[in-house]
């Protein structure tokens, strides 16, 4: 099953290391993660997504808790949240290509964030499987480079992860 | 006034009440080095490997419970340190270790001795800092060592550069620490408590499974309190040995690969299972799967929330340390007119000595040769079974779990976890550091013996009286037994060639030698031995080269498939 999981931790050097490291020592998969600071800037928000039995995520996230600069973690799947990914896409947008990228990224709810005369590079945010879709939507051939994030997330309503 | 971060280090480590620093000098600690010099709050003893230096600190903390401290300096130094650190870190025992480092603005630049000491120790410590402002020594230190000591204990490494130890600040020493990221339980949920209790009252065949959080945590008063109140079987694992006197009839033995045959059988058939300061480790339970038993319900009580339903399911997990929650459980059982069915009891108690009558750890009393387990059997008769015992890991490592009969905590020390060859040593010499009037034995193999000999020049120079045991069996003998049962008898690389003279090398050092052939001379050179109060005495048991540790499970099968002799 995929998980999504939220850590707010001590923003400190070496601190992204010492997660990145957990997953890798401990052989858990990890789909992406996000890291920025907070608000509070003495604190890092961190995005994973990761994929395992429920026992995994078990220990996943008893193992994340337990890191000393790890100050709280929540699976963000057990209840209503809301995940968010940016993409940036670079495609192909000569003569005949350039109505029908301009369509697409409309239909997508993209931006055109810069143009050149032989291409378009599309901003896009939404869940995953939105990129996904929109990845599938365009000709393969038409692709030149694509960025993402990885995704964020957030709880639904009052669901607040704080220090 | 301000002082030089040397002197800072120097003034938190007699803050935090330190005895005894295990240490090397190196170009990078050489202020820290030279202000140990002009003090006289703690010790510095000079081992003769950084490995030691880990291990003697680490021997001393188990030994007391208190935080061991290790000083050593960047690269080689560090590096060097960091089998020790691992050691530590497998065993849950709490150290400092302080690391020198290459000047700030060396760091990156693959600096003369410059090695990522953060980087490389981060999976085998449970915390690591590194101190990039002087400003910042006094707070680290301090969270340091209530990192390391509470909680789940473990090593933390503090690595400080060189020209931190030379810059200036004021000075104070924080009385406490709060860190909002780090807040180990130690009470444990009322709710599950009451639960836990109610189930122990209606077991018909209840078995209490300890290890080493309930060394850990000093509980082994409350534990005998329970298993007593109770009247149920007690096993425990090679790290809970002397946390449950081993001389009690209600104690089972040691449990797992090596464990004895009732201990197993009734943690595989029991119906109510304590899991107390134990993490069903591999070597105890053998493969989960085969482990798993219909109806079996288990109670795990755990500091550390990740060691519970890591490897088994639990149906009623208590996060708090041992020794609050048992004391906690000690009070509910007192106060409740219910006590477990005595019929049920007696029933599961005639079982249990129906398979101890099986007598899985009889050997050949009568052979030429001398027997490891006679070594150790008549050193706890000599010794009353009161002597501290370190061990390195191999076969004797088992023989003296199995044979000495522990039955105080923090008395036997080893390592379990990792598995370290070339522990024994100096881990005894922390622990008879620790308790300079106390018999102090290492138990060890020719092979692991010499991974850390060099530490006999240690021992000359501090004059402890450590009784060094070695069983020689001229073989790397875990691994001989293995290719015996395992590799259709190719003993590849196992035997040991070549071997010192030992007790040549003894007195070369400057201590007591002697040579052990025949069996009738075990008792009277153990006798000797440990009549010497003053010196170290280096004996070298000749024993059978063949014999095995027995009852064995081989890897990855179940309890119930012990091969026994
Ligand atoms: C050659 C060899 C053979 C071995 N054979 C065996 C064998 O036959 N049988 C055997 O048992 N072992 C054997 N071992 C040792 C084995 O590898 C493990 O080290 C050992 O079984 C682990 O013991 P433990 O479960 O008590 O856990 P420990 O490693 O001692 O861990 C302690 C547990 O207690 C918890 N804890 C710590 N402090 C507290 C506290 N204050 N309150 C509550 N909980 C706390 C920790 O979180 C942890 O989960 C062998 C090792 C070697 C090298
Ligand atoms: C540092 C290290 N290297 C290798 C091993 C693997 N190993 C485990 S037991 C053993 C044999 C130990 O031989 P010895 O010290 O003579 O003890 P014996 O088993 O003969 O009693 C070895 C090589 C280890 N545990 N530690
Ligand atoms: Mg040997």
């Amino acid at each position: 099953m995929r998980h999504i999981i939220s850590l707010l931790m001590e923003n400190e050097a070496g601190a992204l290391s010492r997660v990145a490291g957990l997953f890798s020592a401990r052989g858990y998969n990890i789909e992406s993660l996000t890291v920025a600071p907070t608000e509070d800037e003495t604190l890092s928000r961190m995005t994973i997504v990761t994929r395992g039995s429920d026992d995994v995520i078990e220990q996943i996230t008893k193992q994340l808790n337990k890191l000393i600069d790890v100050v709280k973690v929540v699976d963000l799947s057990e209840a209503g949240h809301i995940e968010r990914e940016l993409m940036l896409v670079k495609v192909r947008a000569e003569d005949g290509l350039r109505e029908e990228m301009k369509r697409m990224s409309d239909i997508f709810r993209g931006r055109i964030i810069d143009v050149t005369d032989k291409t378009y590079t599309i901003e896009l945010t939404g869940a995953g499987y939105k990129l996904d879709a929109f990845l599938e939507a365009l000709d393969k051939g038409a692709i030149l480079e694509t960025v993402r994030t990885g995704a964020s997330g957030i709880g639904r309503g009052d669901r607040i992860l704080k220090a | 006034m301000e002082l030089t971060g040397a002197e800072i280090v120097v003034r938190c480590l007699a803050e935090e009440g330190v005895e005894f620093v295990f240490g090397y000098p190196g170009g990078a600690v050489l202020n820290i080095y030279d202000e140990i010099f002009k003090q006289d709050k703690f010790k510095h003893v000079l081992v003769r490997h950084e490995q030691a230096a880990a291990h003697a600190a680490d021997g001393y903390a188990r030994a007391t419970g208190r935080t061991g401290v290790a000083l050593v300096t960047s690269g080689p130094g560090a590096t060097n340190a960091v089998t020790g650190i691992a050691t530590a870190y497998m065993d849950s025992i709490p150290l400092v270790v302080i690391s020198g480092q290459v000047p700030t603005p060396a760091i990156g630049m693959d600096a003369f001795q410059e090695v990522d000491m953060v980087g490389i120790t981060r999976p085998c410590v449970k915390h690591n800092f590194l101190v990039k402002d002087v400003k910042d020594i006094a707070e680290t230190i301090k969270k340091a060592f209530y990192i390391a000591s509470t909680g789940r204990p473990g090593p933390v490494v503090v690595d400080i550069p060189k020209d931190v130890t030379q810059h200036k600040a004021e000075f104070s020493y924080p009385k406490s620490v709060k860190m909002r990221s780090y807040n180990p339980v130690t009470k444990g949920h009322p709710g599950q408590i009451k639960r836990a209790v109610q189930m122990l009252l209606e077991a018909k065949r209840p078995m209490l499974y300890t290890g080493g959080g309930a060394v850990l945590s000093n509980a082994a008063e409350e534990l005998t309190q329970f298993a007593r109140l109770l009247g149920f079987p007690v096993t425990s694992t090679l790290m809970g040995l002397g946390g449950y006197p081993a001389s009690d009839p209600q104690f089972t033995g040691m449990l797992g690969m090596h464990g004895t045959y009732e201990a197993n059988m009734a943690m595989q058939h029991c119906d109510v299972l304590v899991a107390i300061g134990a993490r069903f480790d591999d070597r105890v339970i053998g493969n989960p799967e085969h482990f798993f038993q219909d109806g079996r319900r288990i109670i795990h009580i755990d500091i550390d929330p990740a060691s519970i339903a890591k490897r088994v399911k639990v149906d009623v997990p208590i996060v708090g340390s041992v020794k609050e929650v048992l004391a906690e459980m000690v009070k509910l059982i007192k106060a409740s007119k219910e006590r477990p069915e005595p019929a049920a009891l007696k029933t599961w108690w005639t079982q249990i000595e129906l398979w101890r009558s099986r007598d899985c750890m009889k050997y050949d009393r009568d052979s030429s040769l001398i027997k490891p387990q006679y070594v150790i059997e008549k050193m706890h008769e000599i010794t009353r079974g009161e002597a501290y015992v370190t061990s390195d890991v191999g076969q004797h490592q088992m023989w003296a779990a199995q044979y000495y009969k522990f039955d105080q905590p923090r008395h036997w020390i080893n390592s379990g976890g990792l598995g370290t060859m070339g522990f024994g040593l100096p881990a005894a010499m922390g622990v008879q550091f620790a308790h300079p009037e106390a018999a102090v034995a290492c138990i060890t193999g020719e092979g692991s013996i010499q991974m850390n000999i060099q530490e006999l020049a240690t021992c000359k120079q501090f004059n402890l009286p450590l009784k060094i045991i070695l069983l020689n069996n001229r073989y790397l003998g875990m691994v001989r037994q293995w290719q015996e049962f395992f590799y259709g008898n190719r003993y590849s690389e196992s035997y040991m060639d070549a071997l010192p003279d030992f007790v040549k090398l003894a007195e070369s050092y400057g201590h007591v030698g002697m040579r052990i052939e025949q069996p009738g001379d075990v008792e009277g050179a153990l006798k000797e031995a440990f009549a010497m109060k003053e010196r170290l005495v280096f004996m070298n048991f000749i024993t059978d080269q063949t014999e095995n540790v027995y009852p064995m499970i081989p890897a990855g099968k179940g309890l119930n498939e012990m091969i026994l002799v």
